[in-house]
């Protein structure tokens, strides 16, 4: 430590972003283009899909045939850098705390490897306190957000369908991709039993956008390994991207925020951050400070950054930052369709993820969960890799394989007439909703741990209630009913139950971190105003999933585009009027 | 049988199998590890990925013995047929025998069930698996290769069978060989047209109205 030092950078900026996701990619390419001076501070390394995507890898170019490691926990070839846990950077959990928090350190942050599902939230979903009771409601409205949803949906590209569904908003969307053939037996069997099967709804190009002719989709179905033609939207291509080449972004990478800086009067200078390059810590001065770390990682910034003036964390008089933090619900099952054993081969890879969906479709008020949720498909001829047809000894004793009964198990000429023959035949279904924020389920500094960098860590203390479980035990009811009517047979998530809550996931495991900086019009009761702005330091932002008071049956990617790209707006014409 | 005879025939086998592959590897070992280590190792790996791939890459776990026996196995799981190569065609030894340090959960499960084997062979017929004759190792291998009528007795070998076979289903149908046989046709550009036309009707589906009129298509003729 003989050589370490505080390196004070001179330059001032409009702004320093902390963080290059989704909100933080939005933010520098809104400021950038509005000719203003940004300073995008990334903790993981440059990434560019163009160059360190493994598009098109075959699974013998894995080492591991694709398996996951602690680098890539979706598997070897998936876009993300790191993921439950990262070396040297730790969390904790209070007792009984099961909580799974996703870090991707990289430029663009997880939007890299995402599933692309961009679902606006609809009118009540901004509302929903009024509609149930629990939770609140949002500061804000659909009516705030759905020009800058319209604006989004032209400038990065999404494919669905106006459906005019009341909850659902329609947008403007590309043609969709046809059906895949499990995708067809799917929405066959649900409209069957009264449940909607509709075009799912992903920022996945499926035409070239008129606007712009230099991103392409090719259907190879691998948008998790982020896209060399940047055919989908990652932050990293299709915001960062452009962000930089305005010349006004300087990107920072390897640089990990140790605490947001403040003055005399309380207002936020900078950053400091640490570099993972050469271990020495940094200062960088704007006149805004806009987090986009993710929801845990800004409440965790905010909280570490402690001064006279902000004893409990800066924008923290509230006493609320770290609460109310909220995952997706999630709970899923799969099973195998007998008519579609030997089936005819073709390439059937798609889009990356599923071309059809099934919205929420019923009444909370007749149930006895408060909130809904939305299925996922998947099935297919995938990309054979780590854990093909595992385990086939549960299957091909089960069944006739060309007009043969086996014998379970086997080897030989007659197992690779099984693998043959299963190939393809599988599907799944898996359920995302929304649970309830609660004050009582939160993160907060651990008083006694800190990462390598010695900044203190966070600590967890999440749980479900039993709206969490309730609706989980319906999904299961849902998708064992649904392969029931097209023919198929559980094979996995069908011995679920009260024993371990009817399957659902662990809070944080859905990797949609939400609702730690919350806004709202009482700053005794939220961190931020409506314009994502803190109510205690007026330029200081919280641009990522932070500022949701709640988060839908709709994974919050879009949402979060949305609510930067209008806070960053804000901020433009408030740094013009001098009023930050 | 005789205890110490066993233990003899296991150290012989182990020895004489190691000593002869080494000699055979030893020349081109140098190129090997470098061809890996470059394909492995590229612009689409973080920088701690290939620190952890160069350190494990330089690992071994198992013997000559086991290596040996291993690929025998394997050949009796994905023998070649009218279709497609065998799993050592494939590689499946060197697959199984990297996964086992990149997820060491394995590796007392596979060295104990080899072990297994081996003295169930060595009490039966006086030899270790692999110098057993191929009567000898199916014979053995039917009693361990099908878990519902398994005797009790082998529930070990049945458990090792079932990881055995996972295994090398994985090394060979995620080989060139393996996709190839198995008929995934995907992993290329293309433009996705929807289920062709013969498949929807051997199912009895179509396309509706509005899916045909909202879904894009592309006319791969022109």
């Amino acid at each position: 430590m003989g050589d370490f030092q505080i390196k004070k950078q001179t330059k001032q900026y409009d702004a320093v972003i902390v963080g290059s996701g989704a909100g933080g990619g939005m933010a520098a390419y809104v400021l950038a283009n509005a000719g203003l001076k940004v300073c995008l501070v990334e903790a993981g390394p440059n990434f560019d899909p163009a160059v360190n995507s493994a598009q098109f890898k075959n699974p013998w170019e894995s080492p591991r045939r694709g398996a996951s490691t602690k680098f890539r926990p979706f598997g070897d070839f998936d876009g993300s850098y790191w993921g439950w846990q990262v070396d040297g950077e730790p969390y904790t959990h209070a007792e009984g705390d099961k909580w799974e928090w996703w870090r991707a350190r990289m430029l663009g942050g997880r939007t890299n490897h995402w599933g692309r599902i961009s679902l606006r939230f609809g009118p009540k979903d901004f509302k929903r306190k009024s509609i149930d009771g629990l939770g609140d409601d949002w500061p804000i409205g659909y009516e705030d957000v759905k020009p800058y949803y319209d604006k989004i949906d032209q400038l990065i590209g999404i494919f669905g369908t106006n459906e005019g569904l009341p909850n659902d908003p329609d947008g403007f969307f590309l043609p969709p991709p046809k059906p895949r053939l499990h995708e067809l037996f799917v929405k066959r069997a649900a409209t069957n039993i009264g449940i909607p099967v509709i075009p799912s709804r992903l920022s996945i190009l499926t035409k070239q956008l008129p606007n712009n002719k230099d991103r392409n989709c090719v259907f190879c179905g691998q948008c998790g390994r982020s896209c060399k033609l940047y055919g989908d939207f990652s932050s990293s291509s299709v915001l960062v991207k452009p962000a930089l080449a305005t010349g006004n972004v300087d990107l920072v990478t390897n640089a990990m925020a140790r605490e947001v800086l403040t003055n005399k009067e309380g207002l936020a200078t900078g950053i400091s951050y640490v570099s993972k390059d050469d271990l020495q810590e940094y200062q960088v001065f704007g006149k805004t400070v806009i987090l986009a770390a993710s929801a845990c990682e800004s409440a965790r910034l905010m909280l570490n950054s402690k001064s006279p003036r902000y004893p409990n964390g800066i924008a923290n008089s509230s006493g609320v930052v770290g609460k109310y933090l909220h995952d997706s619900t999630g709970a899923d099952m799969g099973g195998i369709i007998p008519e579609l054993f030997d089936r005819k081969r073709y390439n059937e890879d798609g889009v990356g993820g599923m071309h059809v969906y099934t919205p929420w479709w019923l009444d909370n008020k007749k149930l006895d969960f408060p909130r809904g949720y939305h299925i996922e498909y998947g099935g297919g001829f995938g990309m054979p890799l780590y854990g093909f047809q595992w385990d086939i000894e549960n299957l091909n004793g089960a069944y006739k394989i060309k007009g043969k009964q086996k014998e379970a198990g086997g080897y030989g000429a007659s197992l690779k007439e099984d693998y043959r023959y299963f190939f393809g035949a599988h599907v799944g279904m898996a359920g995302r909703g929304e649970g309830i924020a609660r004050e009582d389920s939160y993160c907060e500094i651990d008083p006694n741990v800190v990462d390598k960098y010695g900044i203190p860590v966070l600590r967890f203390h999440t749980s479900w209630s039993s709206y969490e479980v309730n609706q989980a035990k319906h999904m299961k009811e849902t998708f064992k009913e649904i392969l029931h009517s097209m023919g198929a047979v559980v094979t996995w998530g069908g011995d679920d139950g009260p024993h371990n809550n009817y399957g659902l996931h662990n809070p944080g495991n859905i990797i949609h971190e939400a609702g730690t900086v919350r806004m709202g019009n009482d700053p005794k009761k939220s961190v931020l105003n409506k314009w994502s702005q803190s109510h205690d330091c007026k330029n200081l932002f919280c641009v990522d999933g932070g500022q949701f008071v709640s988060q839908a049956d709709k994974n919050i990617t879009w949402t979060i585009l949305a609510l930067a790209m209008r806070a960053s707006e804000h901020i433009v014409d408030e740094l013009k009027k001098q009023n930050l | 049988m005789d205890r110490r005879k066993s233990i003899k025939a296991l150290l012989i086998g182990t020895a004489a199998t190691g000593v002869f592959v080494e000699a055979c590897k030893n020349s081109d070992k140098k190129v090997t590890e470098e061809t890996t280590l470059t394909k492995f190792t590229g612009p689409e790996r973080m920088v701690e990925e290939n620190e952890y791939y160069k350190k494990v890459a330089a690992e071994k776990f198992f013997t000559e013995h086991e290596l040996a026996t291993i690929t025998v196995l394997a050949d009796i799981i994905i023998p070649r047929d009218a279709v497609s190569g065998s799993a050592s065609d494939a590689k499946v030894t060197d697959f199984i025998a990297f996964i086992v340090i990149d997820m060491p959960s394995n590796q007392t499960p596979i060295r104990g069930g080899l072990r297994w084997l081996d003295m169930q062979c060595l009490k039966r017929f006086e030899k270790t698996f692999k110098d057993c004759d191929a009567k000898q190792q199916i014979e053995i291998v039917d009693e361990i290769a099908y878990p519902k009528k398994a005797k009790p007795e082998m529930q070990q070998g049945v458990a090792f069978f079932n990881l055995m076979r996972n295994l090398t289903a994985t090394g060979f149908y995620t080989s060139e060989i393996g996709v190839k046989d198995v008929g995934y046709l995907g992993n290329t550009p293309n433009q996705w047209n929807g289920v062709p036309d013969d498949v929807l009707k051997q199912y009895g589906l179509s396309y509706s109205e509005k899916e045909l009129k909202e879904c894009v298509s592309f006319d791969n003729k022109g």
